[in-house]
């Protein structure tokens, strides 16, 4: 197998582990991450260690891309410290509120203006959305075939990639032909720790940070403007518990129950 | 006054933090249990580059400083008190060659130390007692071209992992002198491991030194150097390496007592709301801050080349002092899960207690400290 370049999209997040610390910001229908310590999206950090693990035995190069606000670069950074060999960052007000749709549309232009790529790894979703939208959407986009829940990747011939697919108590393999875009699952790897070289050499380097004007996205496309879906609202639900008793004979239960849950709105 | 930490700070930091949790903690209760140093993570601790902090670029190391040190140092600690001290006598270990080497010294030893291929010692203390430095009685005597050393060290950090040991003897009435004593050295030889109720994992002991007979190129500085240079390295590295840990061990506490104090009911409320676990939550608030603190800050008066021995010594002493205390608060919190060995409170009191006397003890610290008030405040 030929060296490959590899892209790997990544996102700032939420820290997973400090979740609770989570506050809602019911006006403006978001969540409130100030407090929260951010990390790259668990399953990202999967993907960029199999980026990473493809060309440190294949050869090739490991692009990071990303889109997010300024303290994104933190993302980016780390990525670098991990070793990836360069790092772009789609940052600009315009790109706010994007939803998924938007978010890869602008991802697809970006990457689009790197050449000669060989395939595009992702985390099969992100902690935050959860929607595991964005790796189909941007295969759409750049019309190429795409592999989600991938728990292992091998090349077993040229432009080709065998992989494992995780579905319910098993797997299944699929090949791909390449350039293609492989969505991971955490059984795929460990990523590693950077190293206190790696870190250094990282804050030495420079994330490129692309406006909408870099990658010619379309004003109206793009941020909350080119967001067909919108949060119209967020809140924690409440979970209590409402006991009622329903007497009488079986019979007259049943009807009273089913009319109960009419009321409810359950049936 | 800025007191934000760079960027890269805070991503070494995190990696610490990440390595201590992620492969560390797995195998912490196997330390505690069989006292054995998990030698892997000594070697993962040099892959990641931990080993070779203060060490300059050129000679393999990362020289991210002192700061950055105990940033590690407390990240580690947090885990395990046990592999924190034992990565920073490594450092200690290396500091007579950094500070006070020759090119050639820094050249043949440092980067095999940076890269955690060869661990480091610095053996000084003996039965006669370590707060007695000028009272030791190993002795160096000149033959030819080489010095053959004998004596006794005890309490040694790394005794049986090291393969590059510092060991400071007498060449003279009183001289002291630094010579560098590699693993193998007919003549030099571990003698009895410690077993330690607590910090389980770092392994104390002999060092036994028979005949052994050193080149002379193996010394540091020269003859009469060997209390300055023990002096300065244990004050600048080791002292602040031993707070550094005692600092994780601090900071692990307020985060379990928190986290306790919020989960456990009493009275139907989260012991969180009794104002009697407040009280003793605040107490371990306020060492942590005050150990952190003195801690960093006597690390960048060092970064900045600023003389900071009663610096160090507060740190130390505070943050020792306080790992004591407050894992015996946090016993207190958890009532009576905090005396089974199943819950994290009681190593945190075995770990730190053996802290508070490594390094120098808290009454050589109040010692190192007047020196300098005496002389500032005159």
């Amino acid at each position: 197998m030929n060296s490959l370049n590899v892209i790997v999209c990544i996102k700032q997040v939420p820290d997973p582990q400090q979740l609770s610390k989570i506050t809602l910001d019911p006006i403006r229908k978001t969540i409130r991450r100030e407090d929260v310590p951010a990390v790259i999206n668990p399953l990202d950090k999967h993907a960029l260690e199999e980026g990473l693990r493809i060309r440190d035995e294949y050869g090739g190069r490991v692009t990071v891309v990303s889109m997010g606000p300024p303290q994104a670069e933190l993302a980016c950074r780390e990525a670098l410290a991990m070793g990836a060999d360069e790092a772009i960052l789609l940052c600009d007000r315009a790109f706010a509120g994007a939803d998924t749709l938007s978010t890869s549309y602008s991802l697809s232009l970006a990457i689009k203006r790197i050449e000669g790529f060989n395939m595009i790894l992702c985390g099969n979703e992100t902690v935050d959305g959860s929607t595991g939208q964005v790796p189909p959407q941007l295969a759409d986009f750049l019309n190429i075939p795409h592999v989600t829940r991938a728990r292992r990747i091998e090349f077993t011939k040229e432009k080709t990639a065998r992989v494992e697919r995780s579905i319910e108590y098993g797997y299944m393999v699929v090949e791909v032909t390449l350039p293609a875009i492989i969505a991971v699952t955490k059984e795929i790897n460990v990523p590693r720790i950077p190293t206190v070289s790696g870190i250094l050499e990282a804050h030495q380097r420079e994330v490129k940070v692309w406006a909408p004007k870099d990658i010619e996205a379309e004003e109206e496309r793009i941020g909350l403007a080119g967001s067909p879906t919108q949060v119209v609202d967020i809140f924690s639900p409440e979970i209590g518990r409402k006991g009622e008793i329903l007497r009488g004979e079986p019979e007259e239960v049943a009807k009273l129950l089913v009319q109960r849950l009419h009321e409810l709105g359950v049936i | 006054m800025d007191f934000s930490f760079t960027p890269e700070q805070e991503m070494l930091r995190k990696t610490a933090r990440e390595f201590a949790e992620k492969e560390i903690a797995p195998k912490v209760n196997k330390m505690d249990e069989t006292g054995k140093v998990p030698m892997d993570l000594v070697k993962r601790m040099g892959e990641l580059g931990f080993g070779g902090l203060l060490i300059p670029k050129e000679y393999g190391g990362t020289g991210v400083g002192h700061l950055a040190r105990i940033m590690i140092l407390e990240e580690i600690g947090r885990v395990s008190a046990a592999m924190a001290n034992t990565l920073q006598i490594h450092h200690l270990g290396e500091s007579p060659i950094i500070y006070f080497g020759t090119d050639e010294q820094k050249k043949r030893w440092l980067p095999s130390m940076a890269s955690g291929k060869k661990i480091g010692a610095l053996a000084l203390t003996e039965p006669v007692g370590g707060s007695d430095v000028m009272g030791i009685q190993t002795v160096a005597k000149k033959e030819g071209e080489a010095y053959v050393i004998n004596g006794r060290k005890c309490f040694i950090t790394n005794s049986h992992i090291s393969d590059v040991c510092g060991v400071i003897a007498k060449t003279g009435e009183k001289e002291l002198t630094c010579f560098i004593v590699e693993k193998d050295t007919p003549g030099f030889t571990p003698g009895r491991e410690e077993d330690k109720f607590g910090l389980r994992g770092c392994n104390t002991g002999e060092i036994v030194l028979e005949n052994c007979k050193v080149p002379a190129e193996n010394m540091i500085g020269k003859p009469g150097d060997g209390l300055k240079i023990a002096l300065s390295c244990i004050g600048n590295v080791g002292r602040p390496g031993v707070g550094a840990a005692a600092l994780g061990i601090v900071h692990r506490c307020l985060e379990e007592a928190v986290k306790y104090a919020n989960q456990r009911t009493l009275y139907g409320k989260p012991i969180a709301d009794i104002q009697a676990i407040q009280w003793l939550i605040a107490d371990i608030y306020m060492d942590y801050e005050v150990s952190r603190w003195t801690a960093y800050y006597a690390a960048w008066l060092r970064d900045k080349g600023v003389r900071c021995d009663a610096e160090n010594s507060l740190a130390k002493f505070w943050s020792t002092d306080s790992a004591v205390r407050c894992a015996q608060k946090l016993i207190d919190i958890f009532g009576a899960y905090g005396v089974l060995k199943e819950y994290v409170p009681q190593r945190l009191l075995r770990d730190a207690w053996p802290l508070v006397s490594a390094a120098g003890t808290l009454e050589i610290m109040k010692i190192v400290m007047v020196r300098d008030v005496l002389r500032k405040y005159a």
